[in-house]
Formats: structure tokens, C-alpha cells, sequence
């Protein structure tokens, strides 16, 4: 590893003043992917600035019903919170399908929105990778993808965003909060991740030097009959190969409300508003719901080892919306 | 004028099983290294020192963590509470006699993490925190009871290569048990205190 300089910071204006706007210096929350990536060298920050301590630990409710959730708040205390697992119950879920009982416990929100791909090439200093070193090329497409992206990738790169996590915040229309030396500023979740395109190494769009400082819920009364379900190679503390957040309303058998939102199949959270539309207003029953789940995934490029997600994502979104849809007449 | 050359190395207080010890580290240093090389605390186990198998785990403020990926410097103003710290005087913690007793380990390896963790799942489960397979998340469904299926799941962040995991599941449901029955206990004592005082 790298010798860095650290420090901790004990307010967000002062972890701003530490950073300085330097590139070369980095916040430090939980460390659980950060200070992985610093050990193998695919991250090697000259300095850390500690936020772990920064006074934004809560979780509020708002006027309009929705929820503040602090950027510093453990993934453990989000998963726990009676807030959120009464009104957002898939996002409790959502997080306690993450990691381990241990990381959760150090992880935080903010650090989890910018934990970097679990692709193993990313990850493998030795090889060559757009995400990691800008036009080196990217291995995956030709090599190892069985767990890569099948929406929104490009020719140069092909890694998925690996939170569970994020998967929720987008199905509920999280709304992301930070500060900056030149004040303040939000991004809806759907803007916060950039495109691929030619810029896989530009992951978000955060003005540079900015400190992630909350995520606000709005008020979803949809979201109370919501849920989370992951598929993974083992029956736990693995990434997702497939993952869906879903949230129904219905009404006399139809539609009302519904969110929907996909992991492991792109670089980012993916939010399935094509399927959304063309579920609201019509019947809830599983032809339905294939039917949307094809529409979404119409959009689809798989890659030779990785067609499956197409069929398992699809198969997700039936089980979840068939199980919220039996809930929801009970 | 020359910028100040950056300082690489803290000197920082480590509260370790109640202990002050204050050291100088390199920032490189994990809390892990430092409870071995530095502290001579080497019941905590270097594993895979990348936050998957759960060796290195203790506890920090009361919450599991895994070592490996604290770095030392930020483990300053915490209570770190390592597998040395378990046991009052001869008297050892529950878990670590449910351990012994129901053969909870074959090599012995990951058995300091498996402990550590499990000291944490038990309070994590009484303070009524859902898993990823209590069923129903909901506050109103009330804390899901501790079935084997809840303790594999809490405890998948630990591995044990020998396989001992039928074992390590028991001694969790037994030291488990142990707690709430004393639970009961003191609420019990607490009641009849209550009483005693209205009477």
C-alpha cells in the first residue's frame, strides 16, 4: 500500500476545508471497500479524510412524510431503523441482503453509493481495464462476464454497480444530497450515476471535492407494500447476479402504483420505468407482469456468458410482483 | 516555499479489552496488525485480510467488525473488545463455553471471529434487529424468534473451512438461550423488586 497522510474531520465544512479539492485525496467512511481497494492498490489516495465522525448519523422523518437518511448512518442502523422498515420495507431488506452482518455494521450510506464494480479485472491491477486506467481496454467483454452488465453498457465497459442497497433508493426515488466549498446540491438518484459511454471511469455526476451528505425518501405510501429479492451463487454475503425492488399498489385487481427497479444488470441501479408504464392502469397478474418485464429488457445486450440475467430478472420481477400483488388483496 | 512534507504516521490510543495503549502507526496499519504485531493480541486470526472470511472479527463500541479493514489510526476514541476480552477472570463468556461444550470449531482457526461474531448476533437478535430471511421486516411482526436458519444467516459472514458449521450453530442457539433466560431472570428480580418497593 501507498503511504497517505490522515485525517479526521469533525463537521462537513471542515472535512471540505481537509480535502481542499485535492484529486488526490479521498473520504474515508467505513473503509470496507475503500480500504480493500488501497490494499491491492487499485485505489492509492496520497490522502484520507475521515467523515466516519461527521454529525450525520440520523434518520428523520420529513414534513411530507418521506425520510432523511444521513450519509454516515451504518447500512446495520438502516436496516434496523422502525421507519424505514414499516414505511420502505425493502429497503431494510434490500441492505440485510449486503455483505455481512459485520461489514454492515462499519459501511455507511454515503460510502455505499460510491463503492466501486466488483469486476474482477477492476480489481487485478494487472489488467488492463477503462474503469481503472482510461483507454486501456476492457478484458471482460471478450473474457470472464458472467456476472456483467446486460442494460445501459458500452464497448468500453461492462461492470455492474454491485449495491443492493441502491437497487431500493431508485425503485423509491431517492434524492441524493451534498456539499461542496460553493454550497450545496442534490441530484435525484436516476441523474447520480453517469451514463458508460466512452468515460467508464466517471462514475457519478458529484461535482469533484463534493461530500455526500444525505439521501431523502419521498413520501411513498406505495413503498409499504414493497419488497426485495436477491439471487446469488450461494445463499449468502455474495453480490448479486440478479436482484429486483419492487413496490405495488392495486386497486380492484388493476394497477395503481408501481415501482420497480433491477441490480447486478448495469453500471448503476437500474430504474425500470418502461416496465412501470406499462403495468400502471392495467391488470396485475402474471401475464402482466411478463409482459412488462419484456418490455424493460427489450433493451437488452447480453453478452455470450451472461444471457441469463435476461431470463432471470424477468422471472424476478413475476415472482416479486405476484407475491406484493397477493399481499396487497389480503 | 516548500509545502510541509505529509505525515505518514500517528501517534494514536487504542482502548483494547479496557486497556489504554498508545503507540505510534503508520497509517498502512490495520487494526488487525496492530492488535498482533504491536499489541501481542494474536487470538484475533489473519484470515483472508480482505473483509471475507470474518477471522479477524471483534467487537468495537459493542458492534462486530472484521479487523482487517479498519485501519488503526481511525480505531482511536473506540472500545475495541477482542476475543482476550470475553472471558471475566477463569469465568468464560457463554458463547465461549457453548463452544467448548458443543465442539464448536475443528481446527480452531476462525473460532476467535466465530465468537466475537456471535457474542454480536445474540445482542444484535435481542435488540430485535430483522435478518435477510426474518420474513416479515415489518416493527409489527416483532423480532423474528432464533431459528437455526436466522443464526446461519447472521452468522454468513464468518467462515470456517473445516466445516464445523452444524456445531458453531448450536452453540449459538445454546448461548443464546442462556441469555434470554437470564434476561428473564433479572426481569423477573426487577419486577418483585418493583413490588417490594410499592408494598
Amino acid at each position: 500500500m501507498k503511504e497517505f497522510g490522515y485525517e479526521r474531520a469533525a463537521d462537513v465544512s471542515g472535512a471540505l476545508a481537509l480535502l481542499d479539492g485535492d484529486p488526490d485525496a479521498r473520504f474515508l467512511g467505513g473503509g470496507t471497500n475503500l480500504v480493500d481497494l488501497m490494499k491491492t492498490g487499485v485505489e492509492r489516495p496520497g490522502r484520507l479524510v475521515d467523515v466516519r465522525e461527521l454529525p450525520l448519523d440520523r434518520i428523520e422523518a420529513t414534513e411530507d412524510g418521506g425520510l432523511r437518511i444521513g450519509a454516515t448512518v451504518t447500512n446495520s442502523d438502516l436496516a434496523a431503523h422502525p421507519d424505514v422498515r414499516r414505511s420502505y420495507p425493502a429497503l431494510s431488506q434490500a441492505v440485510l441482503a449486503g455483505a455481512s452482518g459485520q461489514l454492515r455494521n462499519v459501511a455507511t450510506v454515503g460510502g455505499n453509493l460510491l463503492q466501486r464494480t466488483r469486476c474482477g479485472y477492476f480489481a487485478d491491477v494487472a489488467a488492463p481495464c477503462n474503469k481503472r486506467v482510461p483507454g486501456s481496454g476492457c478484458p471482460a467483454i471478450e473474457g470472464e462476464h458472467h456476472n456483467h452488465a446486460i442494460l445501459g453498457a458500452s464497448d468500453h465497459c461492462v461492470a455492474t454497480h454491485p449495491s443492493d442497497l441502491g437497487v431500493a433508493l431508485t425503485a423509491f426515488g431517492a434524492v441524493v444530497s451534498y456539499e461542496t466549498p460553493d454550497g450545496p446540491g442534490r441530484l435525484p438518484f436516476t441523474e447520480f450515476y453517469l451514463p458508460v459511454g466512452d468515460t467508464p471511469h466517471r462514475e457519478t455526476a458529484l461535482p469533484p471535492g463534493a461530500l455526500i451528505t444525505g439521501v431523502t425518501l419521498p413520501a411513498a405510501p406505495v413503498a409499504a407494500n414493497s419488497r426485495y429479492r436477491k439471487v446469488r451463487e450461494r445463499a449468502s454475503y455474495a453480490f448479486a447476479i440478479g436482484s429486483v425492488a419492487a413496490a405495488l399498489d392495486v386497486r380492484d385487481g388493476v394497477v395503481h402504483e408501481v415501482r420497480l427497479a433491477f441490480g447486478a444488470v448495469a453500471s448503476r441501479p437500474w430504474r425500470a420505468h418502461t416496465a412501470e408504464q406499462a403495468l400502471t392502469g392495467g391488470p396485475a397478474d402474471a401475464g402482466a407482469f411478463a409482459a412488462a418485464a419484456d418490455a424493460e429488457l427489450a433493451a437488452a445486450r447480453p453478452l455470450p456468458h451472461n444471457a441469463y440475467k435476461v431470463t432471470l430478472t424477468r422471472n424476478l420481477v413475476v415472482a416479486v410482483l405476484s407475491e406484493l400483488a397477493e399481499e396487497a388483496t389480503r | 516555499m516548500a509545502p510541509t512534507p505529509l505525515s505518514t504516521h500517528s501517534a494514536v490510543t487504542l482502548n483494547v479489552n479496557g486497556e489504554k495503549h498508545t503507540l505510534t502507526v503508520d497509517h498502512r496499519t490495520t487494526l488487525l496488525d496492530a492488535l498482533r504485531e504491536r499489541l501481542d493480541l494474536t487470538g484475533t486470526k489473519k484470515g483472508c485480510d480482505q473483509g471475507q472470511c470474518g477471522a479477524c472479527t471483534v467487537l468495537l463500541d459493542d458492534r462486530r467488525a472484521v479487523a482487517c479493514l479498519q485501519l488503526a489510526v481511525a480505531a482511536e476514541g473506540r472500545e475495541i473488545v477482542t476475543v482476550e476480552g470475553l472471558a471475566e477472570g477463569e469465568q468464560l463468556h457463554p458463547v465461549q463455553q457453548a463452544f467448548l461444550d458443543l465442539d464448536g470449531y475443528q481446527c480452531g482457526y476462525c473460532t476467535p471471529g466465530q465468537i466475537c461474531s456471535a457474542v454480536a448476533v445474540i445482542e444484535e437478535h435481542a435488540a430485535g434487529w430483522p435478518s435477510a430471511v426474518t420474513d416479515d421486516v415489518r416493527p409489527e411482526a416483532g423480532p423474528p424468534p432464533l431459528t437455526a436458519e436466522e443464526i446461519r444467516e447472521r452468522m454468513s459472514g464468518n467462515l470456517c473451512r473445516c466445516g464445523a458449521y452444524v456445531s458453531i450453530v448450536q452453540a449459538v442457539e445454546r448461548a443464546a438461550g442462556i441469555r434470554a433466560q437470564a434476561a428473564r431472570t433479572a426481569e423477573g428480580a426487577q419486577t418483585a423488586k418493583g413490588r417490594g418497593a410499592a408494598a
